[in-house]
């Protein structure tokens, strides 16, 4: 196998990897998004979190792995990329925290105040968590001033554009969207019945932010298209993605959820693809000077370490793939409350 | 202060805070196995009682493990990415494997085990229970051996980067990479068994392990040690103490054996973090020092209270008492790990370790006399017992990577053709060849400010205080309120899933509410 060839099967598999963090964790944060708005009582607020119980962490495992690969298969990108986004990057990691034990310790006490302590801290770590995403995929798209050595010389500020910012709203409400879907497939009765609403507004608020990123990157975010023009067939990715994203409330007008929810996973993996199609071959550009963006090819470990990844990958997978069908079958159906719950 | 030393505290207070947990979820892990496996072959209730207890404490500590855990790999990108790039092409490689064969495992079957009683048939709940305790020692696996790759490296090679570099004739070719005239290099593997097996991995993950299953077994002991005292839970508290004494016997009695060869093998590969440990400035016949206060610059031990030869003994199990050690004169005052801090550490380590031999040899003494229960002393030192055992934990952990220092990558020792003593240069020091190892001070990441360092780490100590607080709270509160008897399983439901209406749930849960239950 050649080298070139190694480094874009792994570019691939980060995709994957990507891809099945977006879908997944993306649920779970969008529960967490929509917590306070859809949930009226403590038993709903319960429902709404226990919907989640159980599949979160082995969610939030494929981030986990997303960076060991990245750091593995790649380690002058994560390195630079990981170093430049510090204080986002802290900033998520309290996210994240704050969402993890919020989940464990909410249930723990029946005091209001405690839990309305851990409502905020479990909605705000997952908004925020979301937006980060975002912003650092808005800001990845436009490049980074770095030095020969791959380090980030500008500040942080330097960072917050409309552009980034506006990529970080629209995960914002894709996620929610993404979240109120599942909700509604695990929820019955009353709440459902709200769901749907919430279903619809979170829809159009994500399409409103999808038109305004789609316009802008094209107009004025030069990475975002330059394949296009060499590759027509890549027309087709953002064809099927208006398609996925147009079926998406053709199913929840049907009120078909699980419908509504392969379109919208289908949707996120093509907004990934779309990101990994405009840094391709960079996985960190260089604004300053492009001699000094680090690509999948220079930026990659030796070949031993990519053929030893693939067989970690070809041996770990199947495994995991097998044990997540398990879990998320043994948990199938409605959620509901019993002793073990949170 | 620099970012070096903010990125150093940091590192060592979050990972601090990490391993509190996983150490609790290993040694647990094994509990529940047990306790599982009894339940599964007796029926007798008594047992998944106890299990459901412990998987509740399991859970919670889980959840911060994980949390915490997240952050220890985000570190080396953000913190040390010079580090990163030099030792990612072996380094990382472990860290997705822990990904992908741990971390999928424990996650993914723990939510069978905390959710799922009711769910599945016994045996594939049985099954989960051995699949979560797997999952947590493979995730240790993996990390023991990333990090004794960096104390002990072998199965890779440096090398000089290379690039695609246009020539003056417009023509490319690959080239060292050369950035400021510096010459970049980094570590490749060569042999990914060498690597996983380098000189160091077993013995450290031996004593790792044994530290865990130690922590998981004191941790039981205190707190059915607290119920036998205050005559609660008795039959359950009963159960869960005798079989947590014997593994923490048999876990503290390996720990002492194991900890021998392993000061023995750090004496091999890291000559000068041993002589930190001992304060053994002078090379020559090793004197075990029982009491005293190192000074570095002094290069002597105040106070100095010492088993002549008794380190020889220690090192070579030498009868003769006699044989040279290497001291720390050996190396350059830059090439010397800081001495105190080791020093203090490896005390705190090996005395509670010796501790423990003694209280859990007591126990089960009186145990087998049948007189435990009026050895309330007894007792009340298995309630506290577990501090001192965190406190070796940690302290084993702080020796081992505070003595480690400069390095961060810790380049290899050469022995002279006799083993005796090293290869010493002209001037009379060991010179390490810089190009295979990398310094602490080279590691760190040019692109973090003081300032950004700073604010991460005061973020931090106020989150990880806070989130400490609260599980202590709410460990507390589970202590308290002890096990619960198991519910019964439900008849009417259908393969496991109740499609229970919504304003049935309600109603329920508001009855449950109202009457004061549980939730």
């Amino acid at each position: 196998m050649s080298t070139e060839l190694l480094c874009i099967i792994w570019f691939i598999l980060l995709n994957v990897l990507l891809i099945g963090y977006a879908i997944l964790d993306g649920f779970d944060l969008g529960v967490g998004i929509l917590h306070p708005f859809v949930a009226k009582t403590d038993v709903e607020r319960r429902l709404v979190m226990n919907s989640i119980g159980p599949l979160w962490d082995g969610n939030e495992v494929w981030l986990v792995t997303f960076g060991g690969a990245l750091f593995a298969m790649f380690p002058n990108a994560y390195a630079s990329i990981f170093s430049a986004f510090y204080i986002p990057f802290v900033a998520l990691l309290f996210a994240l925290i704050f969402r993890a034990v919020s989940l464990e310790f909410r249930s723990k006490r029946s005091g209001k105040a405690w839990r309305t302590l851990w409502d905020i801290l479990f909605f705000t770590g997952s908004t925020l968590a979301a937006l980060l995403f975002g912003v650092a995929i808005g800001t990845l798209m436009q490049g980074l001033n770095i030095s020969e050595l791959g380090d980030y010389q500008g500040t942080m500020l330097d960072m917050l554009n409309g552009f980034s910012i506006n990529v970080g709203l629209m995960t914002v409400a894709l996620l929610a969207m993404h979240g109120s879907i599942y909700l509604y497939m695990k929820t019955e009765g009353e709440l459902q019945d709200r769901l749907f609403h919430w279903m619809k507004g979170t829809y159009f608020a994500f399409l409103a932010l999808f038109i305004v990123v789609t316009l802008w990157s094209t107009l004025f975010v030069p990475a975002s298209i330059h394949h296009f023009s060499d590759y027509p067939i890549l027309w087709l990715v953002p064809l099927l993605n208006f398609l996925a994203i147009a079926n998406i409330y053709r199913a929840i007008q049907q009120k078909k959820p699980f419908y509504a929810f392969i379109s919208s996973c289908f949707a996120i993996a093509v907004l990934v693809f779309l990101f990994s199609a405009a840094l391709y071959p960079n996985l960190l550009p260089a604004t300053n000077n492009p001699e000094y963006s680090i690509t999948i090819f220079n930026g990659a470990s030796s070949p031993l370490t990519q053929k030893i990844g693939l067989l970690i990958v070809a041996i770990g997978m199947p495994m995991v793939l097998s044990y997540t069908a398990i879990i998320y079958w043994t948990f199938r159906g409605k959620v509901q409350l019993g002793e073990n719950s949170y | 202060m620099d970012v070096v030393l903010l990125s150093r505290l940091q590192f060592a207070f979050t990972i601090m805070f990490h391993y509190i947990f996983p150490p609790l979820t290993i040694g647990l892990g094994i509990i529940l196995a047990y306790l599982e496996t009894r339940n599964y072959l007796s029926k007798d209730k008594s047992f998944a009682v106890a299990c459901q207890f412990w998987t509740r404490i399991f859970i919670l500590n889980f959840a911060i493990g994980v949390a915490s855990g997240i952050v220890m790999e985000f570190q080396f990108g953000t913190n040390w990415a010079t580090y990163s790039r030099f030792v990612g092409d072996v380094f990382g490689s472990a860290l997705a494997a822990e990904g992908i064969f741990a971390f999928f495992l424990e996650s993914g079957f723990l939510a069978i085990v905390a959710f799922g009683r009711e769910r599945v048939k016994r045996g594939f709940y049985l099954f989960s229970v051995y699949m979560v305790a797997l999952g947590s020692t493979f995730s240790a696996i993996w990390i023991i051996v990333a990090n004794s790759w960096q104390q002990t490296p072998a199965g890779h090679h440096i090398v000089e980067i290379m690039r695609e570099q246009t020539l003056t004739d417009g023509t490319t070719s690959l080239a060292p990479w050369v950035v400021d005239g510096v010459v970049q290099r980094r570590a490749e593997i060569v042999n990914f068994w060498d690597l996983v097996f380098n000189p160091t991995t077993v013995q450290r993950l031996s004593h790792t392990l044994l530290g865990a299953a130690a922590v998981g077994a004191f941790f039981v002991l205190s707190v059915s040690a607290y119920y036998l005292l205050k005559n609660r839970h008795q039959q359950f508290a009963k159960q869960s103490f005798n079989g947590a004494l014997v593994l923490a016997f048999i876990a503290s009695l390996g720990l002492g054996i194991n900890g021998h060869t392993q000061a023995q093998n750090t004496y091999r590969y890291q000559p000068e973090k041993l002589a930190a440990f001992e304060a053994h400035f002078d090379t020559g016949r090793g004197d075990l020092n029982l009491i005293g206060w190192p000074d570095g610059e002094a290069e002597k031990i105040h106070f100095d209270l010492s088993i002549p030869g008794g380190l020889s003994f220690m090192m070579f199990d030498d009868f003769t008492f006699s044989k040279k050690v290497v001291g720390l004169d050996r190396f350059k005052k830059e090439d010397r790990p800081p001495i105190i801090i080791p020093y203090l550490s490896w005390r705190a380590m090996v005395g509670f370790g010796g501790l423990m031999i003694v209280l859990t040899g007591l126990g089960l003494y009186y145990n087998y006399r049948k007189t435990i229960q009026n050895k309330r002393w007894l007792l009340w030192s298995f309630v506290f017992a577990i501090g001192f055992v965190m406190v070796a934990n940690q302290a084993g952990w702080i020796a081992a990577e505070v003595g480690r220092q400069p390095w961060t990558v810790h380049p290899p020792i050469v022995w002279t053709d006799d083993g005796t003593d090293l290869v010493t240069g002209p001037d009379g020091f060991y010179n390490y060849d810089e190009t295979l190892g990398l310094r602490t001070s080279n590691s760190v990441s040019a692109a973090v400010s003081v300032e950004e360092a700073k604010t991460s780490l005061a973020l931090f100590t106020l989150l990880y205080l806070a989130l400490a607080a609260v599980w202590i709270m709410v460990l507390d509160r589970k202590i308290r309120t002890g096990p619960t008897p198991l519910k019964e399983h439900d008849e009417t439901d259908t393969h496991g899933i109740r499609h229970a209406a919504m304003d049935r749930q309600h109603a329920r849960l508001d009855k449950e509410e109202a009457e004061g239950g549980s939730i």
